[in-house]
């Protein structure tokens, strides 16, 4: 009895400490596997929560390395392979339509009173060449700014890969070479003809009636008609938009990171499909839209007739000056009023 | 087929950037043009975080979509390779990429930056496997010997993990599930439109 009450003893106290020891594990363990050491770590997705990209700090010198993620990189992506190619196609296309259409309807708008015979000085040889060296420049650089949207799915399939590599490559250079006289003959064509561009009251009227080509009539204008302001000032806000973001785009972080790159390129490929199709109207009125009207920039004098009807003030401006300082290639109308 | 992909156990790298230095060598990649670095995030506070980086080779690449030249190609094992001789320098590629992968070697010269290079998950580009020209060009290719990127076979703490996707994240989701934290898979959202439970 006494053996076995030992026994019992023994097995009670043996299974009390295993009990004791059992119990006493989590006190005396240093590191609870039930503890996250990361728990106040960053996250991810609690960083895109908070900002569009995440950055760091890294230890190589190109300190665009240490954005380590731009999800808004897609956002680009799907302008640039989505949105601008509609606004570019719908835009362009559009006014190609609009411009055949016309062109069916209206055919060329004629001087109606007929050739005089007689010139009247409206572009000078400076003027000209300003305009033709911007010109020049603004259908390369329109051509190989299309290439670089419209390429890949349009020219790469008809001449294969490698050709249309060389191309590119040689259009990229035309691209950022030709954006310096271009930039030029803005700044330029900005300066010589601001003048004559400052909108006013005749415009309105000019506006109202529809202008020379959409209305039937000819409402009076000075040297710019509304039109041609309303062109003027394309090409000069135009132009500067996209002169001052294609530099941007050509010296690549210098003064950006990657979200102003990004900005840069959409300001400089919407504002550059805009100009396109309002360049494609300018050069349609210059050339097969209107007698009379390539002349101007052509040889730089147009008929008399053809001044009378589109720039009747201009004209008797004109006269009036000729008039008193002596006509060199224009003959001395009666209805000229002399200047004093 | 595997379809390969990168995978940075952010818990576990410990910013020794023994990966940006392997691929460095692995490749003799130019001064000026990272491949791989290593970032970090929160630096010398609670809860830093240090992300090993590089080309995550995305599902439905977005520098393959806005590359005006084409010149980019996803190979059978889901790496994204491009053709030095066909791009442009043009940028494009960076300002699209997610992960700031395209490196150019002239930062401007009138725009003209130079054939792009990037990462290549160790697997050349399109010459002839192992040949002179495709060492030039891309570095080496250690995919078509059998064997995986460098930057992760050499990771100390084997927190950059390269392989088939399904197989790393199978390994990490083990580690998760022992050590019973992580902080998910950086990056795989963006690349491959999927997470790792965590």
């Amino acid at each position: 009895m006494m053996i076995f009450s030992t026994k019992f003893h023994v097995i009670v106290g043996a299974l009390t400490l295993l009990v004791m020891a059992l119990g006493a594990q989590p006190v005396s363990a240093q590191q609870p596997t039930s503890v996250n050491p990361q728990a106040s770590a960053v996250k991810e997705e609690q960083l895109f929560q908070e900002l569009n990209r995440i950055s760091g700090r890294c230890t190589i010198p190109d300190q665009k390395a240490c954005t380590i993620e731009q999800p808004a990189g897609r956002d680009w992506r799907h302008f640039h392979q989505v949105t601008l190619r509609w606004i570019g196609g719908v835009v362009i296309i559009g006014i190609l339509a609009v411009l055949i259409v016309f062109y069916l309807r209206r055919g060329m708008v004629k001087i109606e009173s007929g050739r005089s015979g007689r010139t009247i000085v409206r572009f000078n040889g400076f003027e000209r060449f300003v305009h033709w060296m911007t010109a020049t420049c603004f259908v390369i650089l329109a051509l190989s700014g299309l290439n670089i949207t419209f390429g890949k799915p349009l020219l790469l399939p008809l001449i294969g890969p490698e050709s249309f590599t060389a191309w590119s490559q040689w259009a990229k250079y035309a691209h950022n070479y030709l954006s310096f006289p271009f930039t030029l003959g803005v700044i330029l064509i900005f300066l010589m003809w601001i003048a004559g561009n400052i909108p006013n009251k005749v415009d309105i009227d000019w506006f109202k009636r529809g202008g020379g080509m959409v209305g039937h009539d000819h409402p009076p204008a000075f040297r710019f008609n509304a039109g041609q302001k309303a062109i003027y000032w394309i090409v000069v806000l135009g132009g500067g938009a996209v002169a001052v973001s294609g530099y941007v785009l050509m010296f690549p972080f210098y003064e950006t990171d990657i979200h102003s790159m990004q900005i840069a390129e959409v300001v400089h490929a919407i504002v550059a499909v805009l100009f396109v199709a309002a360049m494609l109207g300018h050069i349609y009125i210059g050339t097969i839209g209107m007698e009379g009207a390539f002349e101007a920039m052509g040889s730089g004098t147009v008929d008399v007739n053809w001044a009378r009807e589109h720039h009747s003030l201009w004209v008797e401006e004109e006269m009036a000056r000729t008039g008193r300082t002596g006509p060199n290639k224009t003959q001395r109308q009666p209805t000229a009023t002399p200047a004093e | 087929m595997a379809r390969m992909k990168f995978l940075c156990d952010a818990d576990r790298c410990i910013e020794c950037n023994a990966c940006v230095t392997a691929c460095k060598n692995e490749h003799d990649v130019p001064w000026g043009i990272n491949r791989r670095r290593v970032v970090t995030i929160n630096d010398g506070k609670p809860g830093e975080k240090s992300i090993s980086m590089a080309c995550m080779h995305c599902t439905d690449a977005p520098c393959q979509a806005v590359c005006p030249v084409n010149c980019f190609f996803t190979t059978a094992d889901g790496v994204v390779l491009h053709s030095k001789d066909l791009c442009i320098g043009c940028g494009y590629c960076f300002y699209a990429c997610p992960f700031g992968a395209p490196q150019y070697p002239r930062v401007g010269n009138f725009g003209s930056r130079g054939k792009m290079d990037k990462c290549t998950y160790c697997a050349g580009g399109p010459e002839a496997d192992g040949s002179k020209e495709e060492y030039a060009k891309y570095g080496a290719n250690r995919l078509a010997e059998g064997k995986l990127p460098l930057c992760a076979e050499m990771c100390s703490t084997k927190s950059l993990l390269a392989g088939d996707g399904e197989i790393i994240a199978q390994i990490y989701k083990e580690r998760v599930m022992k050590r019973g934290y992580g902080s998910g898979a950086w990056g795989w959202k963006t690349a491959y439109h999927e997470t790792i439970a965590s």
